[in-house]
């Protein structure tokens, strides 16, 4: 049982106000003169707030109520570092605590997973932090046929059963490594051998496309994974952000319209919880360069069959800023929380007294 | 845990029973090294050294050694720059536009080969062209230490083209990180503030009274300097200020002030108060002891071991911290217990570049072409000049993943199946076969394996000798840098320690390099 979740992060630090954006509050328009999004280029969602226009992809899943919006994600004490933010994140530690597993592999503490085919979490980008730790077995693939093809001639580690390794930790890595791969070969091969194309094909302009590709083969494939991560980089918007930053939001719906397109298809679309994330949102007002600095809240989109479409949280108020940045409404552990009861049935409260319950899942 | 500690209690026992009580005659023969330890030197200071450089630095003083590697450093490449250097932003921009125009034209035609055509665009072929430089300069230099020295500082005070898109000042950026390779820190740092990659990349040039750009002066706390949590925001904001006015002029792509963009104001940085502009916020770092600390505890993790050791980086940084020479400091770290002890051999993991570099350094490989060397770095995950972001790579064991491993596996059997023995010699340019041969001379190294399976061998006979290493048996000629040495001895250079699978040690020279490269204990240094 259980769903899979498709991890999507946003690197660099989504600008959310710019996203999900607060069109009736004259706060935003006061506050971002120069880069804030038009009138007639924010599809409205309801009295307050709208999407930016070339979101308009993620429509169908919105009027289809398997789209959720979920406003002023954050923690306290944020962190402005892209490094140490995302390292919270991926870690859902506190803003003064460092841990190093990752949040979906601490999910899993002391669960029994299923033996299956050898890997637990695949990720296709880079980062493996979030599914990272003792418990989960993740591989970092970007091509299959290129994994399972390599995979093979990476023979398995007979010599080092005399514990020689022990006093080196590079050497225990790589050989840890090494055994990680031999396994998940075993798995994979037969499974994604027999995986089907996917019916509508991704646009190929960004590694997201090939990334989701991919990802929809290993679903499909019905590959018993707990977790899939992408991601999509290029949010650091300091300068000059209107025209990337709009062509970074089209990309990621036209990605995001096609996956659920393909799922749909494949009758899986109520299997898997897609959710993107950031490490940060930017400050509110924008800088001299036409472009915003670090900040803090931001909303994630949450998307799947069996996800309650709308918004969710408060979307933060423009007029009582903590110096210059949104106050977060939603702690991103509360989210993490509730995909990790809605996706796995397991109730973590990531470090949280009181999780708040969201309703998305 | 607790191995590695007592022996590194028993060398340091050992260092000061040499210095005080053994006879002169016996401290000289106490601190020469054997063989396996002039590797170790070597490994750790440059890009891979074969068994001839090994032997040169074998049986002589340690100290003696580490003195010979530092007195080279250079302050200059030896490989000429490429020829846009002195070419400005202006001249760039107008090139790029020129390029689109062409572009246009061309997607209005079609190529010879049915192929739309493609114009280069300046800015990626200026790219690609330093890239290569650097990767050249590495294979050429008479001082690797100079160059991996280059890349630490690249990967401290890192800028990407990515981003930066003027290759002359990542150029001029690269230039200065080698005049101070093994020069001042504390110069470099002001350089470096100065820098117009680094003021482009981190928007320093965007950066107003008006409007303070804070990118720079965090990333200057965070990461080039105190580190985390040793400074506040309000410390960042302050330093963003003191930085206001430095900019690049757009059309010589150099630096300089702007003093009616300078926020010339009081500030508060650091608990101290003062008109600060950039040089005082500079100042007031380098006064502080976390600065020195970061460098030593990252030159520690590039050389040493991934563990530093607490009290000696605080030592080491407590002297550093008196006048920022960096090669003093390098003396003492390698001179030190830790580095010297036997049980760090083989304890770091190479960099991609480090990889790449030093197996065809070690091989003796001609590759008169970089970009696919380049191009097998970035499919590890280290591009040069392209890091992926501020923070750098972060090296060590990230390197290593089930992706990587399976990359440098590939790079690797591709090099022992397919590069190594042939002698070119004949007429033997002109068919098609030959041509694939030829090819498979330089390097086969796309991601996927289709250039593998055109080298596989046919019935028919061959008409040069491109026999793989491993299978090639006694016939095998190994280049110059290898040829002649013995495979035991060819095992101690190529490996930090014991192979991790079995090796037969009665195989011949060129199988025991195809083993030797292919096993794991060859992605250690």
């Amino acid at each position: 049982m259980g769903r899979i979740l498709l991890l999507i992060e946003l690197k660099g630090g989504n600008d959310g106000l710019n996203t999900v954006i607060p069109y009736a509050d004259a706060k935003y328009r006061e506050l971002r003169p120069g880069i804030g999004v038009a009138r007639d280029h924010t599809i409205q969602l309801d009295e307050k707030v709208g999407l930016h226009s070339k979101l308009e992809p993620l429509m169908d899943s919105w009027k289809a109520g398997d789209l959720a919006i979920v406003q002023g994600v954050g923690y306290p004490y944020p962190n402005r570092s892209h490094f140490r933010s995302i390292e919270i994140w991926d870690t859902a530690s506190a803003s003064n605590q460092t841990l190093s597993e990752g949040w979906i592999a601490r999910a899993f503490h002391g669960a029994t997973l299923a033996k299956g085919v050898g890997v637990d979490s695949i990720v296709v980008d880079t980062n493996a932090l979030p599914s990272t730790g003792p418990g989960l077995r993740t591989i970092v693939m970007q091509d299959a046929e290129n994994f399972l093809r390599q995979a093979q001639a990476l023979k398995d580690a007979g010599g080092m059963k005399d514990g020689s390794a022990t006093g080196n930790p590079a050497l225990r890595h790589l050989l840890a490594v090494r055994q990680e791969i031999n396994g998940a070969a075993k798995g994979l091969a037969d499974k994604l051998r027999n995986a089907a194309t996917p019916k509508e094909a991704y646009p190929q302009e960004v590694l997201l496309g090939r990334q989701l590709e991919l990802a929809t083969r290993v679903v499909t494939a019905r590959v018993p994974v707990v977790a899939i991560k992408a991601a999509l980089g290029g949010f650091d918007t300091h300068a000059n952000q209107v025209q990337p930053h709009e062509r970074l939001l089209g990309l990621l719906a036209v990605n995001l319209a096609t996956l659920r397109k393909n799922l749909i298809a494949a009758n899986l679309w109520n299997d898997v919880v897609v959710m993107t994330y950031s490490e940060f949102g930017r400050r509110v007002r924008q800088n001299a360069s036409g472009g915003t600095d670090h900040g803090t809240a931001a909303p994630l989109f949450v998307m799947g069959g069996g996800v309650k479409g709308g918004l969710h949280g408060v979307y933060p108020s423009l007029s009582d800023l903590a110096d210059g940045d949104l106050k977060h409404s939603v702690d991103f552990r509360s989210v993490f929380a509730t995909v990790a009861q809605g996706c796995w049935g397991q109730q973590r409260d990531f470090g949280l007294r009181q999780p708040q319950r969201l309703g998305f899942l | 845990m607790i191995a590695p500690v007592s022996r590194r209690g028993f060398v340091v026992g050992v260092a000061s029973l040499s210095a005080g009580l053994w006879t002169p005659r016996l401290v000289r023969a106490a601190s020469t090294m054997d063989f396996d330890e002039a590797r170790h030197l070597l490994s750790r200071t440059t890009f891979g050294a074969t068994p001839a450089e090994i032997r040169a630095f074998e049986a002589q003083d340690y100290v003696a050694a580490v003195d010979r590697l530092l007195a080279g450093v250079r302050r200059d490449a030896i490989t000429p720059p490429p020829g846009w250097l002195d070419e400005g932003p202006a001249e760039l921009r107008r090139q790029q536009r020129a390029a689109r125009a062409e572009r246009a034209e061309a997607q209005k035609k079609q190529g010879v080969d049915g192929k739309p055509l493609r114009a280069t665009q300046p800015i990626q072929e200026q790219g690609r062209e330093l890239r290569n430089w650097w990767i050249e300069e590495m294979l050429v230099t008479d001082q690797p230490l100079t160059e991996r020295m280059v890349l630490f500082w690249h990967n401290h005070f890192t800028s990407s083209l990515l981003k930066v898109r003027f290759p002359p000042a990542l150029f001029r950026q690269n230039a200065l990180f080698r005049r101070e390779a093994l020069g001042n820190f504390a110069t470099l740092l002001k350089e470096v503030a100065r820098d117009p990659a680094m003021l482009i990349y981190l928007d320093g040039m965007r950066s107003v009274a008006r409007q303070p750009n804070e990118n720079f002066a965090r990333e200057l706390l965070e990461l080039f300097t105190l580190g985390e949590g040793h400074y506040s925001e309000a410390d960042i904001k302050a330093a963003a200020r003191a930085f206001t006015g430095w900019t690049v002029d757009r059309q010589t792509g150099h630096f300089k002030t702007r003093d009616n963009a300078h926020d010339g104001g009081e500030k508060t940085f650091l608990g101290q108060s003062g008109r600060f502009d950039g040089d005082a916020i500079i100042a007031i770092l380098l006064r502080h002891p976390r600065t020195a600390e970061t460098i030593v505890e990252k030159l520690w993790r590039e050389f040493v071991s991934l563990k530093p050791d607490p009290g000696e980086v605080k030592k080491l940084a407590g002297s550093f911290r008196a006048n920022y020479e960096i090669k003093p400091l390098m003396r003492a770290i390698l001179l030190s217990a830790q580095f010297r002890d036997p049980a760090n051999r083989g304890g770091l993991i190479k960099s991609p570049v480090e990889l790449i570099v030093g197996t065809v350094h070690l091989l003796g490989l001609p590759v008169p072409e970089k970009t696919q060397l380049v191009r097998m770095m970035q499919g590890l995950g280290q591009m040069p000049f392209g890091p992926p972001n501020v923070k750098g790579w972060p090296g060590s064991e990230s390197w290593i993943t089930t992706y990587t491993l399976m990359l440098r596996q590939q790079f690797l059997r591709r090099i022992v199946e397919a590069t190594t023995v042939a002698s070119m010699e004949g007429a033997m340019m002109s068919s098609p076969r030959n041509r694939r041969i030829e090819r498979r001379e330089q390097l086969p190294m796309r991601s996927d394996d289709s250039a593998m399976q055109m080298a596989e061998p046919t019935a028919e006979p061959r008409p040069v000798e491109g026999r793989s290493l491993r299978y090639a048996g006694d016939e095998a000629r190994l280049g110059p840098t290898l040829s002649g040495v013995d495979s035991a001895t060819l095992l101690r250079t190529l490996l930090p320690r014991a192979p991790i699978d079995t090796v037969d040690p009665a195989r011949t020279p060129g199988a025991t390099v195809a083993a030797a490269m292919v096993d794991t204990a060859y992605q250690l240094k």
